[in-house]
């Protein structure tokens, strides 16, 4: 399991200067360690899509975000996420807590979260990949260029 | 005031800041200033601009005035706090015409009622304004400009109808381009 220090030592690593994030359950356990850090920058905002935005005008201004939310707030940042990535092409790198994934694949949740995230992600045309829970894993994604999704099952 | 007399006390005062406008302010702007610290938000998202700006300030620490109307800021009123929390040098101007312009001039919820100025300082803005007549607004505007942000300035101005929506003149990766050239000299 990732610790919030682990975390933070990882983008740290991958050179990440900013986290815009509206943190849940599970991404909220590291809340203490970036809250702490000097580096990456902790940006707390109301909703996602302000997320994405601020992490939009941190690139143009020549910085390295990594946006984090859950899966929830993905739905409700579709706006967003369609003018930044494809309007005006930034490369977003967004870490996203897919809600329930874990309890979905052993079909039992009533959670309807896990079965849109998928299709939603492929719907924006942004590639994702599944996070393992290792460092190692964690350290090669935060290294892949963006635009794209990391996906953290819940 | 007209929007026109609200953006040249805008283009005469802003120094060297960045200026981000969107719809209204996309098609006037540009008789008013062209330079490669003007961008055009347009496509946008809904209500965004101002975290647009807000990041934009964040990272290159120069002073950012966002254009913005009063039915895409009730679209993102989160952005006051936002702003407030992690405070950057942002002026964040709200042209209030209580019109959505570009879709036909329907009211949005709130029209002509709504206390922007209000909104902003209970969210926690240190500096704001509120100005409706136009000499009001040229004597003490470049004060509410030039000073360290985060700050809003709700300036009501007159509504006009028959509006479409604006195109800007360069493309948007011209314009990031030329941005990006900018801030980093």
């Amino acid at each position: 399991m990732i610790t919030g220090s682990d975390f933070v030592a990882a983008l740290r690593e991958a050179g990440i200067t900013d986290i815009p994030w509206l943190p849940d359950s599970e991404l909220g356990r590291w809340e203490s360690a970036l809250a702490a850090a000097i580096t990456p920058r902790l940006i707390r905002v109301c909703r996602e899509g302000e997320a994405l935005a601020i992490a939009a005008g941190l690139l143009i201004g020549g910085r390295t975000p990594l946006v984090a939310m859950q899966c929830t707030g993905l739905f409700e940042a579709g706006d967003s996420l369609r003018n930044f990535a494809h309007d005006l092409k930034l490369p977003l790198r967004v870490l996203v807590g897919v809600r329930s994934w874990r309890a979905y694949l052993q079909q039992q949740t009533a959670d309807t979260c896990p079965s849109f995230t998928i299709p939603i992600i492929e719907a924006w045309g942004i590639p994702y990949r599944w996070l393992d829970g290792t460092m190692a894993d964690l350290l090669a994604a935060l290294n892949e260029p963006g635009p794209r999704f990391y996906l953290l099952p819940e | 005031m007209t929007v026109h007399e609200a953006l040249e006390v805008i283009a005469r005062n802003r120094g060297e800041q960045i200026v981000i406008t969107t719809m209204t302010a996309v098609a006037i702007w540009p008789e008013l200033s062209d330079t490669p610290l003007d961008f055009a938000y347009m496509p946008s998202a809904m209500g965004q601009a101002p975290g647009l700006a807000q990041g934009l300030a964040l990272a290159s620490a120069r002073g950012v005035i966002v254009i913005h109307g009063d039915g895409c800021t009730l679209m993102n009123l989160g952005c006051l706090v936002t702003l407030a929390h992690t405070p950057a040098d942002v002026t964040l101007i709200i042209l209030d015409n209580a019109l959505y312009e570009v879709t036909g001039g329907q009211p949005p919820a709130g029209a002509g009622r709504t206390d922007f100025a209000a909104l902003a300082r209970a969210a926690g803005i240190g500096r704001v304004y509120a100005f409706s007549e136009h000499n009001d607004w040229q004597s003490l505007g470049p004060q509410a400009l030039n000073g360290k942000g985060p700050a809003v300035i709700h300036l009501r101005v007159e509504g006009r109808m028959g509006q479409k929506a604006p195109r800007p003149h360069r493309t948007m990766s011209d314009q990031i381009q030329r941005l990006r050239e900018a801030i980093c000299r």
